[in-house]
């Protein structure tokens, strides 16, 4: 098990390595981290803070991929959360009050769990289209969030809730222990009990598991439930960031974001096994990537094309077809084959 | 030799019968032609400013756009495809169109060049999706990174047009007893006939039917069913290039962070038309009608004086509505055989 | 008659082989004009691999293939259709979403100045149609139509494009009787027209009816070709089904042990049927008891045991449960009563390939046990080295990825899985297919040792002799419906055999319903 898994990961540390130490050569600064006031800072104290809501989301992410499912609402549930904390937060006479926070933070991630029953229920129940399924909130959820917001960018001033995003635990930030708590509290999900197992045996083979009396309804449905909460959480990180409910801005594009983070980290987009770790690794890696993007001076709106060029390279590396391209020289790999060596041999 | 016209079950070719067994994929645009009568009938008696020929024009004026994004859109969903980079094409070549002409480079030189870099695009995701079995949507989401990226690199800022070549299609206008259409409309809907014409009467276009249909069947009867799915996705390319000088013509500016959302308002037009997602089944005349039904939620929304955020919530019902219906329908069917 | 006349398909020498699997040896096949041949076989037998070569999908690695006197090699299916060979499949590979004439003419459509002419194609499809004696509205669309109807499309289509050698594959699984006579006054028409047709079906009475030759092969060689007048249908079942004995031990003493049948059954099912699959049928299994189930392909034994499972849903019928009634809606119900299913293919419905052994032994318990309470290390190790050491899995690594094991050792790691659910009711499916010797010997020695322990089993597999050798009762199945039932003591192989081949069904209660 243990050659397994460090087979499977050499690769994306091995990418993430080369990255950083392409950055460290370029501005060695990369690597140096200061102390302020009791707080650690540094680029790399940036990057553990600022990929928290994607590591949030790219958990959940991985779960629902792994039923063969995707997600492409993440970004509108975030919307949506930050919207529904900071408005209770305005609405509230005491904005500072803990209690107040406590509250608005619980009914924001209560909000997006059930955003999330939503889309498992489409899926798993209805038996639509995950993309499609998903797609409906992409849409409708951010014109939800606008009008919680009642169409403005509403702002706050709650040193509680700022402290989500901005404040400070032994020198850490406080969202990177969250991030951290989020990897813990879903790997031991997973990997202590048996719903990682049955997920990925889901994944692998639906019919040969419903076969074996696994209940495929019921795990594909957490499994977007778990996609939303954690996307709940994640909006409140970001809203806490910039302290308002962007409903536009929120989580823009993060979705894709999280499914290359994913795929980055070794898991399959066709669903069965999956990795955790992987996926952390794939989600510091376009953290790293995003931050050497911006010290390269790009305008943060290019960033795109190098994401679309990543995620081209590693979509390939992972079709057959273009590894077979480079192995059999050429031409003959493109025509199609007239026999599959591995089609079931019937009588 | 037996004559074989009765078949299993009590089969009596009523008129309605034989109607529903040769047109039953029509049913779903007749769902959405009423749901669109319902809607005008509705704005007609609620709202006293609504003049039906004045409104109907205004929504093609403004969703001119739209109405081309969908005609592309609806190719690559009759093969069971999906094209989620037709927003940020339109605003890469709407931009790049502007910026060009800014330059002194003659329309008559811009406007193909757009075609063209969509069609390259479009051709991109289409040999991703059939050489290198990369699902549509990925393919199409790395053409929507690559193209949005691009338009930045243009510029970061929006970039006025004046131009009267281009600036023509726009300003014009052929007014008719209170209807009114500009040559964007005119090429819009010249779009729209274009491609009804195409799936009616080419084989190429019957092949894309067939291709959504069953594709292993297409294969096994002899149809490039290659050639055919690169085909869409450079139409859908094509159609987003177009867009893109539509929409730079309608707004007299290019503006790098136009169709953020666009693909996703476009397939809901589709959908709500009544185009399976499934593929095989669906006409442009019903995208056409979803995009007008699109429209006339905006309209009515801002005549209500309602936000603008309640447009996007109403289509996502909508379009949830009929998925589900379309799914019922397909999954009754496959029982009853 | 025939030798006169020059063959217009000569397959010689054909050898195909697979990673693993030799699937054709050297087989020779010829086909004349106006004539409708069967191709006979049981599984493995090496039919729908010959098939493939002839009609384009597999690549041949040895021998020639003659297509009315000029040699041709098949790159795709298109250049078997090029050579006017043409197939209709059990799944009418037709576009559901067009017209009927229009799938008719698709890729041919009659065009008037680039333009489809719509008026001119479907008046050409309704033509053709007509020629079969097919009057339907052409403007219709297919999927509003029967299967039979589909199917005659899909003939007429196959003549509009010039076939000279017609495939029909499997086409009378979802059609009854009448429909049936429509379709074989089509053929025998295109027969008379001389088109060559190979017909393949697994319904002997249906093949006696309409061929007027048979090839047979079995293991990948052929046995021989016949005149249908020739060859009865007793020497036909013989020849395809042979006589292998296999190098195993004579595990019929422990069949010879008495069963109590004078309690509960463990299962009792009553006019069980499912639409398309199944006709009525009833089975009973006692404790310790193994039934097999006996038939050719298709005749429905698959069928009846993806029912008793919970896999299919019955569409009418009842069955009891060690006394009480149950619904067996899903998988999960039947386990959950002790009925455990090790389905015929391993590949697409047994092993999840990216699991380890010790992760699909334990599958099944843990399913069951729910998501949230994990079996421990402890316990998982003890099973799984259990089942291990039992069933002899080689290598004995727990932590191997199934897929990578030989097929035999993937079985037994299947059946430890169900093992592992302590069933009271073990349904093996061909156990044993596919697998080597020493494995076939393995299982079939387990499963009698559990049954002499009290575990009641249904055992499906084409092979007669393991069949009469583990059960103590057989029930033969033919054309998807239950003949009768024989003890094993009391039959041996000719005469299994020959009732498979020859034996009349028995009236079962809901035949004698239907009679009344």
């Amino acid at each position: 098990m243990k050659k397994f898994l460090s087979h499977r990961l050499v690769w994306p540390i091995a990418a993430l390595v080369a990255l950083i130490a392409v950055n460290t050569i370029s501005r060695p600064s990369f690597l140096s981290i200061t102390v302020q006031n009791g707080q650690l800072y540094g680029s790399l104290i940036d990057i553990l803070r600022n990929s928290a809501p994607l590591m949030l989301v790219a958990l959940g992410m991985t779960l629902v991929i792994a039923t063969r499912g995707i997600d492409l609402s993440v970004g509108a549930i975030m919307a949506v959360s930050g919207a529904v904390a900071l408005t209770i937060i305005e609405a509230s006479p005491a904005p500072g009050n803990l209690g107040v926070v406590m509250i608005a933070i619980a009914a924001a991630v209560g909000s997006a769990l059930l955003l999330g029953v939503w889309n498992g229920f489409l899926v798993s129940v209805l038996g639509i289209q995950p993309i499609i399924a998903t797609l409906v909130l992409m849409l409708a959820g951010r014109g939800v969030a606008l009008l919680i917001t009642k169409g403005f960018i509403t702002t706050i001033n709650s040193d509680p809730y700022q402290f989500m995003a901005q404040g400070y635990v032994l020198g850490l930030p406080f969202a990177f222990y969250v991030s951290i708590a989020a990897v813990i509290v879903v790997g031991i999900v997973e990997r202590r009990t048996a719903l990682g197992m049955l997920t990925e045996a889901v994944g692998i083979n639906p019919e040969a598991s419903r076969l074996a009396g696994v209940r495929s309804r019921g795990i594909i449905w957490g499994a977007y439930i778990a996609s939303g909460t954690l996307a709940g959480m994640a909006g409140i990180l970001y809203s806490s960031n910039i302290m308002a409910a962007d409903a536009n801005a929120a989580g823009l594009y993060i979705e894709l974001d999280a499914i290359l983070a994913v795929v980055l980290g070794g898991t399959s987009l066709a669903g069965g096994k999956f990795s955790l770790a992987g996926t952390v690794v794939g989600v510091f890696t376009i953290q790293t990537l995003k931050s050497t993007i911006t010290f390269l001076g790009v305008p943060p709106a290019v960033s795109p094309v190098f994401m679309a060029a990543a995620v081209l390279i590693v979509v390939l590396l992972q079709s057959r077809r273009f590894r077979a391209f480079f192995q059999t020289a050429g031409r003959s790999a493109l025509r199609p084959l007239t026999r599959r060596p591995d089609a079931k041999v019937l009588s | 030799m037996a004559t074989l016209t009765a078949e299993r079950g009590p089969v009596a070719p009523t008129t309605y019968r034989r109607f529903l067994s040769r047109h039953v994929s029509w049913i779903p645009v007749f769902a959405a032609i009423a749901i669109l009568l319902i809607m005008i009938a509705g704005s007609m008696a609620y709202f006293p400013n609504f003049q039906l020929p004045r409104i109907l024009s205004s929504i093609l004026l403004d969703n001119a756009y739209l109405l081309v994004l969908a005609v592309g859109m609806t190719f690559v969903i009759l093969t069971g495809g999906i094209d989620l980079s037709v927003g940020a094409v339109m605003a890469f070549t709407g931009i790049l169109c502007a910026s060009l002409l800014s330059q002194g480079v003659p329309v008559a030189v811009a406007v193909p060049a757009m075609i063209l870099i969509g069609a390259t695009i479009g051709l991109l995701i289409g040999v991703l999706v059939q050489f290198f079995d990369v699902q549509p949507f990925i393919a199409s989401l790395i053409g929507m990174f690559l193209a949005r990226g691009l338009a930045f690199v243009v510029s970061l800022q929006s970039i006025k047009v004046d131009n009267e070549g281009l600036l023509w299609l726009q300003s014009t206008r052929f007014s008719f007893a209170g209807w009114y259409i500009t040559p964007t409309g005119i090429i819009a809907l010249l779009t729209v006939a274009l491609a009804a014409f195409v799936l009616r009467f080419t084989r190429f276009g019957r092949t894309v039917y067939a291709v959504g249909g069953n594709e292993q069947s297409a294969r096994l009867m002899g149809l490039p069913v290659v050639r055919t799915k690169l085909s869409v996705y450079v139409i859908s390319g094509v159609c987003a290039g177009l867009a893109g000088i539509v929409l730079t013509a309608y707004s007299g500016a290019g503006y790098p962070l136009n169709g953020v959302g666009t693909e996703l308002d476009t397939i809901a037009a589709v959908v709500i038309g009544g185009t399976l997602l499934t593929g095989g089944s669906g006409f442009v005349l019903g995208s056409m009608i979803g995009v007008f039904v699109y429209g006339l939620i905006r309209t009515i929304i801002s005549f209500s004086g309602a936000e603008q955020s309640w447009t996007r919530i109403t289509v996502g019902a909508l379009l949830l509505v009929f998925v589900v219906v379309q799914r019922i329908i397909v999954s009754r069917s496959a029982l009853s055989k | 008659m025939t030798s006169e006349r020059s063959a217009v398909v000569a397959m010689r020498g054909i050898s195909i082989s697979f990673p693993g699997v030799k699937a054709l040896d050297g087989v020779d096949f010829t086909l004349y004009p106006g004539e409708v041949h069967s191709l006979m076989g049981e599984n493995g037998a090496g039919k729908s691999t010959l098939i493939k070569a002839l009609t384009g999908v597999y690549g041949i690695d040895s021998g020639s293939i003659r297509v009315q006197g000029e040699e041709r090699l098949f790159r795709s299916t298109a250049d078997a259709q090029a050579a006017g060979i043409a197939t209709v499949y059990q799944e009418v590979n037709l576009c559901q979403n067009l017209s009927v004439g229009e799938n008719v003419m698709l890729g041919n459509e009659i065009r008037r100045a680039g333009m489809v002419d719509w008026r001119a194609t479907h008046a050409a499809a309704a033509t053709a149609l007509a020629e079969l004696g097919v009057h339907i509205d052409t403007r219709s669309i297919l999927a509003s139509h029967s299967i039979a109807i589909q199917q005659l499309v899909a003939i007429s289509r196959a003549m509009v494009v010039d076939t000279t050698v017609l495939v029909l594959d499997e086409p009378t699984s979802s059609l009854d009787r009448g429909e049936v006579e429509q379709l074989f006054a089509v053929v025998r028409s295109l027969r008379d027209r001389g088109v060559a047709i190979l017909f393949v079906s697994h319904f002997l009475d249906q093949i006696y009816e309409i061929s007027d030759r048979l090839t047979v092969l079995r293991n990948g060689t052929l046995v021989g070709e016949y005149p249908i007048a020739e060859l009865s249908r007793e020497q036909l079942v013989a020849k395809m089904i042979g006589r292998e004995l296999g190098e195993l031990d004579a595990i019929s003493a422990s069949a010879e042990r008495p069963i109590d049948r004078s309690g509960t059954p463990v299962l009792k099912a009553v006019s069980l049927a499912r639409k398309n699959a199944l006709e009525p049928i009833d089975l009973e299994v006692f404790p310790g008891e193994i039934v097999g189930l006996a038939g050719l392909l298709g005749s429905g034994r698959t069928e009846l045991a993806r029912l008793i499972a919970g896999a299919d849903r019955a569409d009418q019928g009842q069955v009891e449960v060690g006394g009480s009634p149950s619904r067996l809606g899903s998988p999960r119900h039947a386990l959950d009563r002790g009925i455990a299913f090790s389905s015929e293919d391993r590949r697409a419905e047994g092993i999840v390939g990216d699991l380890t052994v010790a992760e699909n032994i334990i599958l099944g318990v843990q399913a069951r046990r729910g998501a949230l309470r994990k079996l421990g290390a402890a316990e998982v190790q003890a099973i799984v080295d259990e089942y291990i050491t039992a069933l002899g899995v080689r290598p004995a690594n727990p932590n191997a990825l199934i897929r990578n094991l030989s097929g035999g050792n993937q079985q037994k790691v299947l059946l430890a899985r169900w093992l592992a659910t302590a069933p009271e009711l073990l349904i093996l499916d061909e156990p044993t297919r596919g697998i080597d010797v020493g494995a076939k010997a393995d299982i079939q020695r387990k499963v009698a040792e559990l049954a002499e322990k009290g575990l009641s089993v249904v055992f499906i597999s084409s092979e007669l002799e393991e069949v009469l050798r583990i059960a103590q009762r057989v029930a033969v199945l033919r054309d998807r419906r239950k003949i009768g039932e024989l003890a094993t003591q009391d039959v041996d192989l000719d005469g299994l055999v020959a009732y498979i081949a020859e034996g009349q069904p028995e009236t079962t209660s809901s035949d004698r319903e239907k009679i009344a």
